[in-house]
């Protein structure tokens, strides 16, 4: 335990991180979705996430680091390890949807691969919220699908909503130094593993929905979406935490 | 000294039959026993009670609620102490809600969720669920996230009314 524990706690972090602050862009929908329906699930969606957040932050503290919400409330942009691509504003909803459904396959897969994990409390967590993101890739996959399908206007804004997002995911997948720790002690297969299997299924999915996979090759590939997880971010990371943690720096001991 | 036959010693099965007090506080029929939430229980020889539970979905924001209700209802046994843990360990899933638990959902309204036997969820577990109204099964889908993260909402065609379902986990 002792040489790969940090390794650990990054790969915690990452992970954390992403639900926290996708779970948060998710739940801006609240009240604004497009219809009743989208509503709803964006914010049932949010609070999974934020859920899976708070039992990785857990596992965390377990290994030494503060409590949840300390680690959720106190840190600045500095210390977080997200992706960029969880960091954008929600914008359109054909923008939203398209992360969403980028982003879930890719974590749908992640705890998949985790259920084999050397580290148990890690792969006993991930045992448990596979089923709960099922239903998150499960309503992805039917928007992607329908509306890829639909009119021409729907097809074309999510072919464009498919452009713009499709480089920005590719953060997701950015290594820590620990990759290779990661990887021998057996607590997670990598992401280049996890990128592989993701570019198969998201591939198979966006082809039968009518819509393109984008052409990314070493020339065209944003330099925008990578530095999350060394701890730089995008404009919109702080404006995010600021608003976030705005009760909690009034009154850390408020109760809810 | 003591005499042994004087000492209360409390068991396993008095305690999850309090426990069958403490209800979901969504769906106050069912009690965290029948829906399969307690996971274990550890008596010392000094009559300090550990308690572990797992939560139906991770962001369940009715754990910490239940895990102080089960420590009073616990400490309502003459018990030197109680430690209620909450942990994954055990995965829960809805196969682990009782029989007896599954009637008092239907009872609630809710539609029951098709046992799942350790695969996950697929859309044909979804469709034509049985309405909890009218028995009819035909009905629909209309969206897999409902009120509260572990509800699923449709609608029965027979009947003409939207319903819930306790949806397969």
């Amino acid at each position: 335990m002792s040489d790969n524990t940090q390794a650990i706690k990054n790969l915690l972090f990452r992970m954390a991180d992403d639900d926290l602050i996708i779970g948060h862009r998710n739940s801006e929908w609240t009240g604004l979705g497009p219809i009743l329906e989208e509503d709803i699930a964006f914010s049932s969606m949010a609070q999974d996430k934020l859920g899976h957040a708070q039992a990785l932050y857990n596992i965390l503290h377990s290994l030494g680091e503060a409590d949840a919400d300390t680690l959720a409330f106190t840190r600045n942009e500095k210390n977080f390890y997200c992706c960029h691509f969880v960091e954008y504003p929600i914008r359109d909803y054909d923008f939203s949807l398209m992360r969403h459904f980028l982003f879930d396959t890719a974590d749908a897969i992640r705890f998949d691969m985790l259920t084999n994990s050397s580290c148990q409390p890690l792969a006993n967590l991930a045992k448990k919220v596979r089923g709960e993101i099922k239903y998150h890739t499960m309503h992805a996959n039917i928007w992607i699908s329908q509306l890829g399908k639909a009119t021409d206007e729907s097809n074309i804004r999510m072919q464009a909503a498919l452009n713009e997002c499709y480089p920005l995911a590719l953060g997701i997948f950015e290594k820590s130094d620990y990759e290779s720790v990661l990887i021998d002690s057996g607590v997670f297969d990598g992401e280049e593993l996890l990128q592989k299997v993701w570019t198969d299924i998201v591939s198979e999915i966006i082809e039968k929905s009518n819509l393109k996979m984008p052409d990314i090759n070493e020339a065209n590939l944003s330099t925008l979406a990578f530095g999350g997880r060394k701890g730089y971010h995008t404009e919109f990371l702080q404006p995010l935490l600021d608003e976030m943690t705005e009760v909690y720096s009034i009154d850390p001991a408020a109760e809810w | 000294m003591y005499d042994m036959d004087e000492l209360t010693l409390i068991t396993e099965e008095e305690i999850i039959s309090l426990l069958h007090e403490v209800k979901d506080p969504e769906i106050p029929r069912v009690s965290v026993v029948e829906l399969g939430m307690i996971t274990g229980i550890k008596i010392s020889a000094d009559n300090k009670v550990e308690v572990r539970m797992t939560p139906t979905f991770a962001g369940c924001p009715a754990v910490e609620i239940l895990k102080s209700e089960i420590k009073n209802k616990v400490l309502e046994l003459p018990v030197e102490d109680v430690e209620v843990k909450v942990d994954f360990d055990v995965q829960w899933s809805t196969d682990m809600i009782t029989e007896e638990g599954r009637k008092h959902l239907k009872e609630s309204g809710f539609a029951l969720p098709a046992h799942l036997n350790n695969e996950l969820i697929s859309i044909d577990l979804l469709t034509n669920v049985e309405c909890p109204f009218c028995g009819s099964k035909k009905t629909r889908l209309r969206n897999p996230f409902g009120p509260t993260l572990c509800r699923a909402i449709h609608y029965c065609d027979a009947c003409s009314q939207a319903f819930e379902q306790f949806k397969p986990v």
